[in-house]
């Protein structure tokens, strides 16, 4: 199969004003991922599927992965005017990046028996703006798993055939599998509490029980 | 009959017993040899309990072999499984299907206490937090011979069972509950999370 950078290449000549990024993975060097805007997501599937060099026909894991918002802190150096002394002085410069939502499709082609290509959408943001490019147009297997992905994180698959909740009940809020979800507290009865879970526990336990 | 005149009697060969304990003894012995147990499984445990009716481990010597696939025509239902919330409602509606004397086992470290996902947000931490069960075996899974050990635990309770006092079953006590309420899909989680009926959080008071 080729390199990532040469089907990015040729992506690029095939689908007109596709946005395409390398994104590399530290746990699997050999193995980078191809991050898609998703309003071209389709096309990019649909090549990626009926390009004769790959045939990518199969789409064998559909996955979410959620991004927190993160502040990260830097430390810079400034020069500034201190009692009418020139000094360095460091600062402190907070940044926060939003967070963001990903689906993660595995591709592989059975006909050629290679793979994987992975691809990855980006949501804008984890609120109001997680609406991602549904593939099962091009990949049929993928419905259900879209359907795991909306239930679970909460992105939205525009175009997907049958959008619904497949493992929690409809009348279900949350997204249990974001990082900020709190599961409900049902911690009443713990005869062997540890951790967080004996954090969560004491609040439980009857008044007048020494709660250290 | 006062005792004294009754063991002289015996000594004679004339055996007394009241009405209520020949009624006693018919019921709760055809009942304890044969059990028909609901055939319904929900993760590997079942797997255990289909080992346990077939010939290897061979239910059928407590006459239990006949594993009914209706509610309506069971007596025992075993709690094989993960009950997760989402499943929880279905467990407890086929609970009210079954008719009066039933029992519940209640079989794995997920059906007693919600085992390895007792932390999930989507399994229920034990089935008897909805209906009352009768037997519980810890194991993940057990092992046949722990589920005929439950089956021979729930006999000798049978055995037990009176007519009339109060250790009468529940299909002959006026203020027993006849329905269990199914609990409801909530926003964020079943409700109500228990049965208040049936289950409360025991009290522990730590050092």
């Amino acid at each position: 199969m080729e390199t990532l950078e040469q089907i990015k290449a040729r992506i690029e000549t095939v689908v007109p004003g596709v946005q395409l990024q390398i994104v590399s993975n530290e746990a699997r060097p050999d193995q980078p991922s191809l991050l898609v805007s998703p309003n071209h997501a389709l096309g990019v599937a649909r090549f990626l599927r009926d390009d004769p060099q790959l045939r990518m026909d199969y789409a064998s894991n559909v996955t979410g992965v959620d991004f927190l918002d993160k502040v990260t802190k830097e430390k810079i150096k400034v020069k500034k005017l201190v009692e009418g002394v020139e000094k360095e002085v460091e600062e402190t410069l907070e940044k926060s990046t939003p967070g963001y939502l990903e689906a993660v499709y595995h591709l592989y082609s059975m006909a050629l028996k290679h793979g994987p290509i992975i691809l990855r959408q980006r949501t804008v943001n984890r609120t109001d703006q997680a609406k991602l490019a549904s593939l099962t147009p091009i990949y049929r297997g993928a419905e259900f798993q879209e359907r795991e992905i909306f239930d679970l994180y909460g992105i939205i698959f525009e175009g997907h055939p049958d959008l619904r909740r497949i493992l929690m009940w409809e009348e279900f809020k949350d997204y249990p599998m974001r990082k900020d979800y709190v599961p409900p507290d049902d911690f009443e009865y713990e005869p062997t509490p540890h951790d967080d879970v004996l954090e969560r526990a004491r609040k439980h336990y009857p008044a007048g029980a020494p709660t250290s | 009959m006062d005792e004294g005149l009754r063991s002289e009697l015996s000594k004679q060969g004339i055996f007394t017993v009241k009405m209520q304990q020949i009624l006693e003894w018919g019921y709760n012995s055809s009942r304890k040899n044969s059990i028909w147990p609901l055939q319904f499984g929900l993760a590997c445990c079942a797997i255990e309990m289909i080992a346990t009716s077939m010939a290897r481990y061979d239910l059928a010597r407590f006459g239990a072999e006949v594993f009914r696939p209706s509610p309506r025509q069971a007596d025992l239902m075993i709690v094989a499984g993960t009950v997760t919330k989402k499943m929880a409602p279905q467990v407890v509606r086929l609970f009210n299907q079954m008719p009066e004397p039933k029992y519940v086992i209640a079989m794995g470290a997920c059906a007693i206490s919600g085992g390895p996902f007792k932390q999930g947000y989507n399994v229920l931490k034990g089935i008897d937090r909805f209906i009352p069960v009768d037997v519980h075996i810890p194991g993940c899974p057990p092992r046949p011979e722990a589920l005929l050990h439950a089956f021979m635990t729930l006999q000798r309770q049978i055995d037990q069972d009176t007519l009339f006092g109060a250790n009468k079953p529940r299909h002959l006590d006026k203020d027993a509950l006849g329905e269990f309420p199914l609990p409801q899909f909530g926003e964020h989680d079943i409700e109500p999370p228990y049965n208040k009926e049936v289950w409360e959080p025991p009290k522990m008071v730590r050092e």
